[in-house]
């Protein structure tokens, strides 16, 4: 992501309660799919990136529960659910 | 282990209207919400039209906790260094009962869970719903948390990827065509600080948008609506061009140029941002509506895909709740015959033919194939930009007559696409 976004600040605004096991996952041996890739960019908190290995690696911190990855990706290299009840981003504004 | 008459899933509009519908009839509801309270996972772009959902609650939107009542419409076509502005007032936006809301949702509904509980409507928050119990070809109810929730009729108001949609074989996996993104900003401003800058005396609100380059020239664009002590500042953009490499910069990246606009760096100059949200919206429109029931369930509101982007208005609120409303009448209904059936609850599919809901979406149907015309979003602005820009330059020499200028933009090719573009426009 561009240098002129500090995502990482934007969240900082943002509640989240803590989720204890991340809620979506790359499915093991996926790591490489090209299916993942489009979540780099299209991921509204920066939260997919890759690595020199060419890995596509999630961050899960700051997860906005939008549904963009699953939506871009599928559910065939994403392991995606919800976070468990309370947990997760809680909007004050929305 | 008890059993519901009906389980809503979600505390967003479509379940709490189809909750707040069901109240007082006697029935056993449950609402769950998986959210720390209601309103905690929702977000808008921040803006209700009351109009076709008052006569469904009545009395309810003169007590709620609404922003601003929008009196000032705007919408700008952004070229590259300059933009066009068309700007819309008028004494019957001022009139009570007043047509349109910007509104923050954690707040407003929060708020209405509260109206929908004092009547006897149980909202239970911080509950995942993992999954539908199903039994002989129908939905029996809901596992959560670990146990088994068993009722007559489920309705399936998780929002607009709708996981319970899909496992109920309502609808397939989502995909990228039918939704956008949306980020959004809540910036915080000092009331007075508001009205002066928009111009708005007490609490009128204003509403713009802003087209063109916003989204590099995709279908989408920025919006901007004041409430009460803040703004509500975004961008929108269909998915598929989110995810393309040919978009030059991400879509944070695009709400961050935005803000950077001189267009509205002015506007939220001294303003503190106090949340950043993202969602996604459902696109599709009329042409993938989810099945709108099934045995013992039912999906209303995002979850069923009731949105639609017309361009100047994007609306999903005010169908979330009238749908809501609808599913209630149906099942109460169905209660009355005593089956649950997809036969019996798909009264909900007719109330909603006759309602604004489905006329709306059939109606505006070709809507996202007129709107996906690049022309519109790429070339436009920057030619109705380029043709003010030479006419409100005044040269070192002599200023070139009006008429010959006029036809340097407007060519007879270019009116010829303009003339092609407005018979597509005749389709909406």
């Amino acid at each position: 992501m561009s240098d002129i976004v500090d995502l990482k600040t934007k969240l900082g605004f943002d509640v989240f309660k803590p989720v204890g096991e991340p809620h979506i996952k790359i499915i093991r041996g996926m790591e490489k799919d090209p299916r993942l890739k489009p979540a780099i960019r299209a991921c509204p908190a920066g939260l997919y990136s890759e690595n020199e290995e060419g890995e596509v690696v999630l961050t899960i911190d700051g997860c906005l529960e939008c549904g963009t990855c699953r939506l871009v990706c599928g559910t065939e290299v994403l392991d995606w659910n919800y976070p468990p009840g309370g947990t997760g981003v809680q909007y004050r504004f929305g | 282990m008890d059993k519901f008459d009906v389980i809503i899933v979600g505390a967003g509009l479509a379940g709490l209207g189809a909750a707040y519908t069901l109240a007082g009839s006697g029935l056993d509801v449950l609402v769950l919400e998986r959210g720390d309270y209601p309103g905690a996972k929702n977000v808008t772009g921040g803006r209700l039209y009351v109009n076709p959902v008052r006569d469904l609650f009545p009395g309810l939107f003169e007590r709620a906790p609404l922003e601003r009542f929008i009196t000032h419409e705007g919408i700008s076509l952004m070229a590259k260094g300059r933009s066009v502005t068309f700007r819309y007032s008028g004494n019957e936006l001022r009139a009570e009962p007043h047509q349109s809301f910007s509104i923050l949702r954690s707040k407003f509904d929060r708020w209405l869970a509260e109206r929908v509980e004092e009547q006897g409507v149980a909202v239970l928050p911080k509950v995942r719903v993992e999954g539908l119990i199903k039994d002989k070809g129908a939905i029996r109810g809901v596992m959560a948390g670990g146990d088994d929730l068993r009722a007559d009729v489920v309705i399936a108001c998780d929002g607009a990827l709708s996981l319970l949609s899909e496992k109920a074989g309502l609808r397939s996996p989502a995909s990228p065509q039918s939704f956008a993104l949306g980020v959004k900003e809540v910036i915080t401003l000092d009331p007075g600080v508001i009205n002066e800058r928009f111009h708005l005396e007490g609490n009128e609100g204003a509403a713009y948008l802003y087209a063109g380059d916003v989204t590099q020239g995709k279908f989408g664009g920025g919006f901007l609506y004041t409430n009460k002590e803040s703004l509500s500042l975004g961008v929108v953009i269909g998915i598929k061009d989110a995810m393309d490499p040919k978009l030059p910069v991400e879509v944070p990246v695009l709400l961050e140029a935005f803000k950077g606009r001189p267009e509205i760096s002015p506007l939220i100059r001294g303003g503190n941002t106090t949340e950043y949200s993202a969602h996604i919206i459902p696109e599709g429109g009329f042409k993938s509506l989810a099945n709108l029931c099934g045995n013992g369930i039912l999906a209303a509101g995002d979850a069923a895909g009731l949105a639609l982007n017309i361009g100047f208005t994007v609306r999903g609120m005010e169908y979330a709740l009238a749908s809501g409303y609808f599913a209630a009448r149906a099942i109460l209904n169905a209660k009355e015959v005593g089956n649950f059936s997809s036969e019996t609850l798909g009264v909900y599919r007719k109330l909603l033919e006759e309602s604004f809901v489905l006329q709306d979406l059939k109606n505006f149907q070709e809507s996202l194939a007129v709107f996906g015309n690049p022309r519109l979003f790429a070339h436009y602005p920057e030619m109705i930009g380029n043709l003010l820009s030479e006419i409100y330059t005044i040269p070192a020499g002599p200023k070139e007559r009006l008429y010959p200028t006029l036809r340097k933009h407007l060519t007879l090719g270019e009116l010829w696409n303009i003339f092609v573009d407005l018979r597509d426009v005749m389709k909406i």
